[in-house]
């Protein structure tokens, strides 16, 4: 019931979790031999920048349009490509459905 | 039981039909009253399509007549060709009622608390039962005016829905670009059949089938049935009506909406397949489909993670994970009538696309319903105001890691069962495809980190402190999809062989659709 097989594999998610429930096993152990000496709520668990003074919340978060910024500036040509179609107008929509559909009736009426 | 096993067809869509009309008569009663009415309704009719299921898997193909003696009796006395308004259920059909019912259930409850201080509820309840039953008869139906009349009545519906929050403006524009897209692409298939139905005098899907000559008439109806379906299923480059209207659509309809898309995906297989299919070299039409998918993938899961809107994100991934059902199908749909590929590879393919179908719409549709929890307490779909929320929403954070691990194809999770058989099946069609399926899980991945990231983690926002967590109904909606996500992620192999396979084969065995109708008429 839980092997999905198929003809040239399988997978077996049970094994998996079990794999999973083994590593979680040896990580709490190795954590457990750790040190025994934090304490929550003391000084220890205080931000601590290079003795900066640590700004609010607010602003410790970085927003999501600075998130994978590299990616999109090393394909910003690709994006700007991609940007141009999407006008939001929807007699643009419509002219695309229309384009589709004449390239797909000439592929169907000349290959087949 | 006989009784209602032989009229569930019927009954599946009639039931909610029915509450469609008497919602804004029993609101008046009261509200808790009408919620109440509706929730027993739909879980009956759920019962309904779980009997229907189970019927269908052990005995066949159900075919429904309606004025008929004998509902089973699909030609009458003296005619050759079946002319009565029919439902033929076989897998497949049975397959996509059972995703519509789960997601429906859900999302039903979902809303009650939803909606609860919104006006209009009664005209609310009234078009989320009619968006289902569109979805329940369009999937059920037998022959293709009634396709047409049904997927008008999804369309109408889910317009209505997604402008629902008038008093929002970008919510109008969404209802309004979704019904002249939903209009436009009716009105092609509605030509589509006028020519079937000039050429051949029928309507009737299987007799059509039956009947198809493979003019270039019949090719033109095949190109205009094709592409409106892609568009409403949103695939690229037609896919750009979909952020803007899952984005503004409320809570609850985001995930009906989204599930009638793969409604007219199972019309768009249903063409292809069964009306088409078995006669003529699909390779060219499966082709088609192919590339319409790799390009829903890949341009899908790119502008995905440059959104920094939630639910824009989300509707991007929408279309980028329809492209892996469509590649799924569309391999077996191009060595369809290549027997020893179909049987090494094609049919794998096909389950992969096919098993897809159902967990996408249960972990996309959560993902949709995690983003209004989020909408719903902090009033924002904007990713840069947000950031702390999984300390005081801790079950919506929960839902939200268990559905962007599933819909990022990570073991043990349903969606990695599902693309794990595209992407070995695929490999062996064309290596290349299925290195692209595999790029795209990984900037689906990164996408939804750079949403956990945003939404969920860091530190608690001074202006989020008094945010709680999403109450009680909403919860348990998303509960409903957990619990069917974690079910299908540990039993991969029971919904394969019980309601995947069958559903497959469905498709491919076009000869027993058309027996079931037409019999033994040559």
């Amino acid at each position: 019931m839980s092997v999905l097989t198929y003809g040239y594999a399988v997978w077996s998610p049970i094994v998996w979790l079990v794999v999973l429930l083994v590593l979680a096993a040896i990580v709490l152990y190795v954590r457990s031999r750790g040190q025994k000496r934090y304490k929550k709520g003391t000084a220890q668990t205080d931000i601590f920048i290079s003795g900066i003074q640590v700004p609010p919340a607010e602003q410790r978060h970085v927003p999501a349009h600075n998130i994978y910024w590299g990616f999109f500036e090393a394909l910003k040509g690709f994006y700007n490509t991609m940007m141009r179609p999407h006008t939001g107008i929807i007699n643009d929509y419509i002219l695309w459905l229309v384009a589709v559909m004449v390239v797909t009736v000439l592929v169907l009426v000349m290959v087949i | 039981m006989e009784y209602l096993t032989v009229h569930s067809p019927i009954l599946i869509v009639a039931v909610p039909l029915l509450a469609a009309f008497i919602t804004p008569l029993i609101s008046r009663i009261g509200n808790k009253f009408r919620d109440t009415v509706n929730v027993s309704l739909l879980s009956f009719v759920t019962f309904l399509i779980v009997i229907l299921t189970i019927d269908i898997y052990a005995n066949g193909t159900r075919v429904y007549t309606l004025g008929a003696s004998v509902p089973e009796l699909a030609l009458p006395e003296n005619y050759m060709v079946p002319v009565r308004i029919m439902f033929q259920v076989d897998g497949i059909s049975i397959f996509m009622g059972l995703t519509t019912t789960v997601v429906a259930l859900a999302a039903l409850v979902y809303s009650l608390q939803f909606v609860k201080n919104e006006t209009g509820q009664d005209r609310f309840y009234s078009l989320f039962m009619l968006l289902y039953v569109g979805m329940i008869g369009l999937e059920f139906t037998g022959d293709m005016f009634n396709l047409f009349v049904f997927l008008e009545i999804l369309s109408i519906a889910g317009a209505g829905l997604a402008s629902y929050r008038v008093n929002m403006a970008d919510a109008v524009e969404g209802g309004f670009k979704y019904i002249i897209i939903s209009a436009v692409s009716a009105l092609f298939v509605l030509f589509a059949i006028g020519i079937l139905y000039s050429e051949y005098n029928l309507l009737s899907i299987a007799a059509l089938a039956h009947s198809m000559q493979f003019t270039t008439l019949d090719l033109i109806a095949l190109a205009l049935l094709a592409i409106a379906f892609v568009m409403k299923l949103a695939g690229v480059p037609l896919h750009m009506w979909a952020p803007d209207t899952y984005a503004v659509a409320p809570a609850g309809i985001t995930p009906m909406i989204y599930t009638s898309s793969a409604a007219s995906m199972y019309a768009l297989y249903r063409v292809t397949f069964t009306l088409y299919g078995g006669h003529f070299d699909t390779t060219a039409i499966g082709w088609v489909v192919i590339i319409l998918g790799v390009l829903s993938m890949f341009i899908g899961v790119m502008m995905a993670i440059h959104q920094t809107d939630i639910k824009r994100l989300m509707a991007y991934h929408a279309i980028s994970q329809s492209g892996y059902m469509l590649l799924g199908v569309g391999v077996g749909l191009a060595v369809l009538t290549d027997p020893v590929a179909l049987a090494n590879y094609g049919r794998d393919a096909m389950n992969g696309g096919i098993f897809h179908i159902i967990n996408n719409a249960l972990y996309k549709g959560m993902l949709f319903l995690t983003a209004e929890a989020i909408f719903f307490r902090i009033g924002t779909r904007d990713l840069n105001k947000m950031g702390g929320l999984g300390h005081n929403m801790k079950w919506t954070t929960i839902f939200f890691i268990i559905g962007a691990l599933a819909i990022s194809g990570i073991p043990p999770f349903n969606g990695f069962a599902s693309k794990l058989l595209i992407y070995e099946s695929v490999f062996r069609f064309n290596p290349l495809l299925s290195i692209i399926a595999m790029f795209v899980s990984l900037v689906t991945l990164a996408s939804f980190t750079k949403v956990f990231y945003s939404a969920f983690t860091g530190p608690e926002m001074p202006a989020f402190k008094e945010v709680r967590e999403v109450p009680r109904s909403m919860l348990i909606g998303m509960g409903i999809m957990v619990a069917c996500i974690i079910f299908f992620s540990i039993f991969p192999g029971l919904v394969v062989d019980t309601i995947v396979a069958p559903a497959t084969d469905a498709l491919i065995d076009q000869a027993s659709y058309i027996n079931g109708v037409m019999g033994a008429v040559p």
